[in-house]
């Protein structure tokens, strides 16, 4: 990649390095893609931390995320307003975190936020149906999306309060033996 | 950065619970207070929301950085605790944004200027410690064999295949390592001696005159060229007198200098010690998934939850695996559902109906085991057939029908391994199992049939070398007229079943999984279509490599090369395999997890090394070494060397090894292990009892709070 002098300073790496699971060249790759989804928009020179966000537009429509059918709510998940426009900061730390080192209870949270459609902090029985939807491509019949969901919240709700608090969630998480090996996104 | 929302603590009611600062459930006076509203401000579900508010998610933390926002301009020792806690969790582990974590990690370094010498120095000492275990850690990442292959294979077929992938690289590793181990300690020092740099000497039998020393490999002089061909595929003629077997290494000592190298200690030691290396490592590999599997029930989860939050693969990044992943998933949940009527119905079903079913499967079961029973009877004839119909010493070895008796029994086993699990799957449909009971079963039963039919072929080796007739055995030990170097010919039994195999996947890929695609892509027939593509089967593919690795270890002693033609042989098939998998495959309708595999994988692996070590253990201390040839010919068992070598050892020493090796050591060791094993069954039992507790309290502790919420909203309503 381009000589990291011009793009970040040492200062910058460094800390990109600290807070992610990334080290100095594959941040300096990621930069790249960035630049590569908006050449017009995304700066070079990224020294002087320019306040630059893409549109979910053009982040969906990354290799990477184009086939998930939770591509959208991956992004809005790490945007900073809600709405799916990352900056360069939010771009590192998602691809950071669907990253093969990032642990389990950090994962958990963002998946957690992932399913939670509604983002209301709990995964009630809408979420989970949009969830199924979203997998099977509305293929089920409706009665068996009902089974289904009430399955998974005879499993995983502990408190019985009839949806999935992010408790709930970890602790289903932490039994689920393919979390690791399937939530996450290679770049 | 601001501290959040906090209420205003003049509005609290009086007869609330109390609660410390943090705990305010309380609303600014005058708004409607409906349940959800108080449920959203709770610090559980504060301590989620990620941006305009400053909650770190834990409370030390929060106090800590309120501690530092504090006391910026005051005493440097009271920054030593806090730097202390925020150090326990590393900041990229924090579920914060970017700005954030950088913010923090600024004030991490401001305060990191306030501390003392010592901490400072550990701290960065620590850190530059973790640097250069990142560095290491990349470097040692691009040297991976095959990582862009695999992280495609993963991207296409998703983490299942791309496990068998890893898996296959894993062995190659493993066999290179060990041909590594092998090589430098026998055949390296034999080789440089046999070239005079150093001086050896050669082993001088004992017996010098007895017959049992009378070994004459055939195969010199002037042979047709295709003879050499069938010596290459079969180990005979001009292969059994080189390094790859037992039978060429004589040399007794080497002299270093000063240091007296002696050859035959070596061969036992690296032999055991490439064993035990290869359990270690396997163990080491297998301990993960271990863990998962043996704490949680798997039936439980290889249902609703798992599927649905953890089934979609985010590696996948092709339209047509997407695709076929969604048809997957669907599969899959249309499955369960069905298997849960089924169970429903189960419930239901009459004593009758269950006697039936009970009857049934106890007479497919026999029927099981007389399909087994054939097979094995089979390869035991087969065995027996080839040994004693093959020529091997006589000229007339380069007769092609020579050699196919010679390849009798590895045709035999491979057609039994081929046949065998189509049997069984046809017949576990019959006995009414649920659809992931029976997978399990038949790949338990192709586990046995495979691992088996080595044992069959071993044994018939065995009642061979060391059956007789008339009292010829005495002499020997073994039947010296048939088998005048044994060692060599179970190396070389090794050696033809190993070539046997890699021939047959090469050929099974190019004569029948090619063809096969052309005639679905080209001919549109119904019975062709009905056939399909061929689906990738991981279990069969992955007990296929396992066996391989299984002869490989059984003929590490006898053919110290083994591991070396082993690894090239992985190498190829990992390409054929890949290519195969491109062109030839589509991924299989019944998904096989990628979490199991791997656990069952090294389970698999860790049975076939177990059984291979059975054989070796017995060749190497129970059947008496051959005269004839080989390192052993002046002890009687090849693990005599050991003692031996003891004896010649300080008093002190001996007297400490044969204690430990003695009754009076091992029993009450024996005793120990079991004492700790069922403390750890009852700690483990103990800590069940106390998460089902945790449990019941936990939802308790829920209604409670659902209950005290309720009653909250109607005395704000009273009072509004």
């Amino acid at each position: 990649m381009g000589n990291k002098q011009t793009i970040f300073t040492d200062e910058q790496l460094d800390a990109y390095q600290d807070c992610t699971f990334f080290t100095r060249k594959e941040i300096l790759r990621l930069h790249g893609r960035f630049y590569e989804l908006a050449p017009n928009i995304v700066p070079m020179d990224y020294t002087d931390d320019p306040d630059v966000k893409l549109p979910m537009q053009l982040i969906i429509n990354m290799p990477e995320l184009v086939e998930n059918p939770f591509k959208e709510r991956i992004v809005q998940s790490f945007s900073e307003d809600g709405e799916g426009n990352l900056s360069f900061n939010d771009f590192v730390d998602m691809f950071s975190v669907m990253s093969e080192m990032a642990p389990r209870e950090l994962k958990a949270i963002y998946a957690f936020k992932i399913y939670d459609f509604n983002t209301d902090n709990f995964i009630c029985k809408s979420d989970l149906e949009k969830t199924l939807n979203k997998l099977t491509r509305e293929e089920l019949e409706e009665e068996e999306v009902n089974l289904v969901c009430e399955k998974v919240i005879e499993e995983a709700d502990m408190d019985g309060d009839g949806k999935l608090a992010f408790a709930d969630f970890e602790n289903m998480i932490s039994k689920a033996p393919d979390f690791l090996s399937t939530f996450h996104i290679r770049i | 950065m601001d501290s959040g929302q906090r209420l205003p603590m003049a509005h609290r009611f009086p007869d609330s619970p109390s609660s410390d600062g943090d705990n305010d459930v309380f609303l600014p006076d005058g708004s409607p207070a409906p349940v959800s509203e108080f449920l959203q401000e709770l610090p559980s579900y504060q301590s989620l929301l990620r941006r305009k508010t400053s909650y770190y998610g834990t409370i030390e933390r929060r106090r800590s950085t309120r501690q530092l926002k504090g006391s910026l301009s005051v005493d440097p020792s009271t920054f030593e605790p806090a730097s202390e806690v925020m150090m326990t969790k590393p900041l990229r582990e924090c579920a914060l944004s970017m700005q954030e974590k950088r913010k923090l990690r600024d004030m991490q370094k401001l305060c990191s200027q306030y501390i003392t010498g010592w901490s400072q120095w550990k701290q960065s000492s620590w850190n530059s410690c973790r640097k250069f275990k990142e560095d290491m850690a990349e470097f040692f990442c691009h040297l991976t064999l095959w990582r862009g292959n695999i992280h495609n294979i993963e991207g296409k077929f998703g983490t299942g295949i791309g496990s068998y992938f890893s898996f296959l690289r894993f062995l190659v590793i493993l066999n290179f390592v060990m041909f590594l181990l092998m090589f430098c300690f026998t055949t390296l020092p034999v080789a440089i001696s046999k070239q005079g740099a150093f001086n050896s000497s050669n082993i001088i039998p004992s017996l010098a005159d007895s017959e049992c020393t009378y070994y004459s490999p055939g195969g010199y002089g002037l042979l047709y060229f295709y003879s050499n061909i069938i010596d290459l595929l079969s180990g005979t003629g001009f292969l059994e007198l080189t390094y790859l077997f037992y039978g060429y290494y004589t040399i007794e000592t080497v002299t270093f200098y000063v240091f007296n190298y002696s050859l035959p200690l070596a061969y036992v030691l690296v032999t055991i010690s490439c064993l035990l290396l290869s359990i270690a490592w396997i163990v080491k590999r297998a301990v993960n998934g271990f863990k998962q599997s043996l704490v949680h029930d798997e039936d439980k989860f290889q249902s609703y939850c798992n599927k649905i939050f953890a089934g979609w693969d985010f590696c996948i990044t092709d339209q047509y695996s997407a695709s076929l992943k969604h048809s997957s998933l669907q599969y899959e949940l249309k499955t369960d559902l069905a298997e849960e009527r089924i169970r429903q119905r189960k419930q239901k079903r009459t004593r009758g109906e269950t006697f039936r079913i009970y009857f049934f499967r106890f007479l497919l079961n026999i029927i099981v085991i007389g399909v087994l029973a054939g097979s094995f009877y089979a390869i035991y004839r087969a065995t027996v057939y080839s040994l004693e119909n093959s020529n091997t010493v006589s000229g007339s070895n380069a007769d092609p029908i020579n050699l196919l008796v010679e390849y009798l029994p590895s045709i035999v086993i491979t057609i039994a391994n081929i046949v065998t699990p189509l049997i069984f799957e046809s017949i576990v449909r019959y006995e009414d199992y649920s659809p992931a009971f029976e997978i399990r079963f038949t790949l338990i039963r192709c586990v046995f049939v495979r691992l088996a039919s080595i044992a069959v072929l071993l044994i018939s080796l065995w009642t061979r070398i060391t059956s007789c007739q008339n009292q010829t055995c005495n002499l020997c030990g073994y039947n010296y007229k048939m088998y005048p170097c044994w060692e060599s010919r179970v190396g070389q039994e090794m050696y033809k079943l190993m070539i046997f195999d890699f021939l047959i996947i090469v050929a099974l890929t190019l004569f029948v999984e090619f063809p096969r695609k052309l005639m679905v892509t080209y001919w549109s027939s119904k019975l062709v279509q009905w056939w399909g593509q061929q689906e990738f089967e991981i279990p069969q593919n992955v007990l296929e490599i396992v066996y391989g690795q299984t002869i490989c270890w059984i003929g590490i002693f006898y053919s110290p090369l083994l591991p070396a033609i082993a690894t090239v042989k992985y190498f190829i098939i990992f390409y054929i395999k890949k290519v195969s998998l491109i062109e030839n495959c589509r991924p299989s309708t019944r998904p096989f997890r990628a979490s199991s595999s791997n656990f069952f994988f090294q389970v698999i692996l860790l049975i076939g090394l177990v059984l291979a070590c059975i054989p070796v253990g017995f060749g190497i201390a129970y059947i008496p070494a051959s005269k004839a040839c080989g390192l052993f010919v002046n002890f009687t068992t090849s693990w005599e060397i050991i003692p031996t070598v003891v004896k010649t050892f300080p008093n002190g020493l001996q007297k400490f090894i044969y204690v430990i090796a003695s009754e009076s050591f091992a029993v009450p060791f024996f005793l120990l292990s079991c004492l700790v094993m069922f403390y750890f069954i009852a700690l483990a039992g103990a800590h069940k009892k106390v998460v089902e507790q945790l449990q019941e309290q936990l939802a308790m502790e829920s209604r409670d709070k659902l209950f005290l919420i309720r009653r909250l909203t109607e005395v704000h309503h009273i009072k509004v």
